[in-house]
């Protein structure tokens, strides 16, 4: 069978969309039934102890991005910045100021109020944000505060008893955020059911590892940033759902296939520029933004983005499910941190990852609307371009405000940086060739 | 680190020349050439001494443990310069302060042998990671509980300053005692007393003490050690309450908005003609604990305790027990305001994000204000000037 017709290629883009779809259908249900609705951030999302108690989880930094991609963010963004926010702050945070203004109303459906947020502070605007729903509904907002990692992993290293701390830190904080759910949905602390919960999220990061893993085939399997997006938001939505896991068991499946048979999500997968995407996509034009890399055969190999939004699933970790409560503190604690060294000393990671996945490129993509993940890139850039034979695109947009996307800047640039992988291409073929030439030319023939 | 050697006495080293014959006028401007030097003088006469510092990011830092372990606290709070190194290290849409600071240090201007940044916001987070791949000092980042509510935050940060102690005794290579370390609070308790009896003069007869001057005396206390810093406000508090200055026709306001990055000098004495600046969030970190840390007991725990539960507000600290907005309130009614400048940093996202929140509880509770954007940077204050003299008058002719 030819495998472009298999019926398992593009299952995963296919069967996302629909997930997806149903998730924000579930979240007007939510909205129209008054049921309980914790707000909750993409790193150290907790999921797994809303659903133990029923509460659904809303993520507002996929909302907002929706809007983005929907083409109807200005009209969120206008109305905050009528409000009193600045061009300057998160997009991500007045798109959802403003829906809340507009009693929930999204291109995907209707979002429920929250009844509860919980948070971390793998980024300081999650704070800010908490704040403004704090303000606007007066409920609890829990704070679970997880320690980072000190200083750039590799120039230290933190003791046994340094990790165990942050561990009991954490874990006591869980059990206080276990009081505020028992008090909210006037329901137990069902261990049991954690344990069933966390269960389905091993299954799932056992999943999602595996796709990623498997991007080092060449041709690479899917695009990291295009594809590997929509992953995401189906790894965080459905985090701890067995429909969840069961959608990254068929995916890892799928890129099984594609990797046996050599299928590329480029029409010709041969002549694929092998890049490295470091920051968040252009969601205003998300679909061209691809484009633009596509175009010219480049395939994003891997993506920061899916290792800091991924909530922790790409760490070879799984929960102990004797130990949930304990495990589960354990994870929390290694996502959040593992996610702030992938923005914040990702330098390092970096450079393993281009050895992994044999990239040819890193494309830099520091953004408006978020510091945590912008700030450093300028100076990492610097770094790897010192430690590695790799090219280097270095573009700032934003995933929010078209305001200050500019397409022509964007492709005039994207553009120039493959011209210049192309070259370099055609350089070492002929280097190659010419290395092969001479030493048939010098070996003796019988 | 317990085979280090204890902290002995030392001779203090002097890092001040105060020109105390000269008056209360020359000690004054020479406190403010001292802030203003980009060259940091006081540090470079530590560390010609032997001595070791600490450079630590906005906004605080529990400098009684690097005063214990014999190292010199020094505030990094950026500054006025033209940047020649430290612009191709950051993309677009970032704060001035963040620049500056990497500055001093690419540039040799401010040495240190540790640095530590606190994840106060998105953008300094990023600080130590910088500052690390720049620099061979080790640099590090603080985290200081977001979750002040949580009952283990205590327990946990006491743990954390134990494990920062450590980092500080191994630069200096000297043991800080639980006798260093109460000592090293005395200190502080009554450098707390004396930067509150200022901002107590701000509050009462303002007309003695302009912002500006105000915020010099703050400043200062960043870059000399406490024990000196003690020794100036002794002499200058009473001759300031004894100053020869009349009272003029000017509103009462608080300036909100200067908890990281600062603004310039002659902005703050823009401001100073028209407006009796009675309270305000400038380098709030040196003046972040409200009243005397307990020496009995352990030290460090004291410490911890009164980073969460006897401090000031800011908006890079997460606590539900301090609603912003409210606190603001609470600082406009306690000074007799009658009106507040709601500033922000430029590209500050904390600052900008609590404008918004500001503006409307001070809409609600009918308190006139002023919004305005600043950058440490700014040479030029005429617009300003000009849009706050039309507030003040608003005010006065209203």
């Amino acid at each position: 069978m030819n495998p472009i017709e298999n019926p398992i290629v593009g299952r995963g883009a296919r069967d996302g969309s629909t997930l997806f779809r149903n998730w924000f259908d579930q979240l007007t249900h939510v909205a129209e039934n008054g049921e309980h609705a914790g707000y909750v951030f993409v790193m150290g999302s907790l999921n797994e102890l809303l659903h133990t108690f029923g509460v659904h989880p809303v993520f507002p930094e996929i909302n907002s991005l929706q809007t983005a991609v929907r083409r109807v963010a200005d009209e969120y963004l206008n109305l905050a910045e009528d409000h009193g926010f600045s061009p300057d702050v998160c997009g991500y945070v007045k798109a959802d100021y403003a829906l809340q203004l507009r009693g929930g109303e999204h291109p995907m459906g209707r979002i429920p109020p929250p009844s509860i947020a919980v948070l971390t502070n793998a980024c300081n605007t999650y704070l800010k944000w908490a704040e403004i729903w704090e303000r606007m509904y007066h409920m609890p907002v829990v704070t679970v505060d997880v320690p980072g990692s000190r200083q750039a992993p590799g120039r230290y290293t933190p003791t046994a008893d340094d990790v165990a701390r942050d561990r009991r830190y954490v874990e006591f904080q869980l059990r206080e955020l276990i009081e505020h759910l028992e008090k909210l949905t006037g329901t137990a602390f069902d261990v049991d059911r954690l344990r069933e919960v966390l269960d389905v999220t091993n299954r799932m990061g056992r999943a999602w590892r595996r796709v990623l893993e498997l991007n080092r085939s060449r041709p690479a399997v899917f695009d990291a940033m295009m594809e590997g997006t929509i992953y995401l938001g189906v790894a965080n939505a459905l985090r701890g759902t067995e429909e969840g896991a069961r959608f990254f068991e068929d995916l890892a499946e799928e890129m099984e296939y594609k990797a046996r048979h050599g299928i590329s999500p480029l029409l010709d997968g041969r002549g694929e520029h092998r890049l490295i995407f470091v920051g968040v996509p252009c969601y205003p034009i998300f679909r061209r933004f691809y484009q633009l890399f596509s175009e010219w055969g480049g395939v994003f190999v891997s993506s920061t983005y899916t290792w800091f939004a991924s909530g922790g699933l790409n760490l070879d970790y799984e929960y102990d499910l004797s130990r949930p409560l304990e495990s589960l503190a354990e994870g929390v604690l290694l996502s959040v941190q593992r996610a702030g060294d992938s923005m914040l000393f990702h330098d390092r990671y970096l450079i393993e990852a281009i050895d992994e996945f044999g990239a040819d490129g890193v494309v830099y993509h520091p953004i408006k609307s978020c510091r945590t993940v912008s700030t450093g890139l300028a100076d990492s850039r610097r770094v790897v371009l010192e430690e590695r034979d790799v090219l280097c695109l270095y573009i700032e947009s934003d995933m929010m405000d078209k305001r200050v996307v500019s397409e022509a800047q964007l492709k005039n640039r994207i553009d120039a940086f493959f011209e210049g992988l192309d070259s370099r291409k055609i350089r070492m073929e002929k280097a190659a060739s010419a290395a092969a030439s001479a030493k048939s030319v010098s070996t003796p023939t019988a | 680190m317990t085979d280090l050697p204890e902290v002995r006495p030392r001779e203090p080293i002097r890092l001040l020349d105060i020109p105390f014959d000269g008056g209360l006028e020359a000690v004054l401007e020479y406190c403010r050439e001292i802030v203003e030097d980009p060259d940091f003088p006081t540090v470079r006469r530590w560390r010609e001494a032997g001595g070791k510092v600490l450079g630590h990011f906005q906004v605080y830092f529990p400098e009684e443990l690097a005063h214990a372990a014999g190292v010199l606290p020094v505030k990094v709070r950026g500054g006025q310069m033209e940047r020649e190194q430290a612009d191709s290290r950051f993309g677009s849409y970032l704060c001035s302060i963040l620049r500056s600071s990497l500055e001093l240090a690419l540039t040799g201007r401010l040495q240190v042998d540790m640095f530590v940044s606190h994840p106060i916001c998105d953008a300094a987070r990023n600080l130590a990671g910088i500052w690390g791949r720049n620099r061979p000092e080790p640099a590090q980042i603080l985290y200081l509980p977001q979750n002040p509510n949580s009952k283990f935050s205590g327990t946990w940060l006491t743990e954390e300053y134990r494990r920062v102690l450590g980092e500080l005794e191994a630069i200096s290579g000297k043991k800080a005692t639980d006798a260093d370390l109460r000592a090293a609070l005395d200190v502080f308790n009554e450098n707390r007393r004396w930067l509150r009896e200022l901002y107590a003069i701000k509050r009462s007869a303002p007309w003695l003490l302009p912002v500006d001057e105000a915020y010099v005396l703050v400043a200062l206390g960043g870059l000399v050690t406490r024990d000196e810093h003690n020794e100036l406000l002794r002499w200058l508090v009473p001759r300031i309450r004894e100053r020869a200055a009349r009272k003029q026709d000017k509103i009462r306001v608080v300036f909100e908005g200067g908890f990281c990055e600062q603004p310039p000098l002659d902005l703050l004495r823009a401001i100073s003609e028209f407006c009796y600046v009675v309270d305000d969030d400038l380098l709030i970190g040196l003046r972040w604990i409200l009243s005397d840390v307990p020496t009995a007991g352990d030290p460090v725990k004291n410490l911890a305790v009164a980073y969460l539960d006897d401090s000031s507000y800011s908006p890079v600290q997460h606590d539900l027990r301090k609603p912003k907005e409210e606190m603001l309130l609470k600082r406009i009614r306690g000074a007799d305001a009658q009106a507040c400048i709601v500033a922000a940093a430029k590209m500050c996202e904390p600052g900008l994000d609590e404008q918004v929140a500001y503006a409307h509880t001070l809409d609600d509770e009918g308190i006139p204000y002023f919004v305005t954007e600043f950058e440490e940077r700014m040479t030029s204050f005429d617009h300003l000037q000009i849009q706050l003299e039309t507030f003040v008058e608003n005010l006065l002719f209203a």
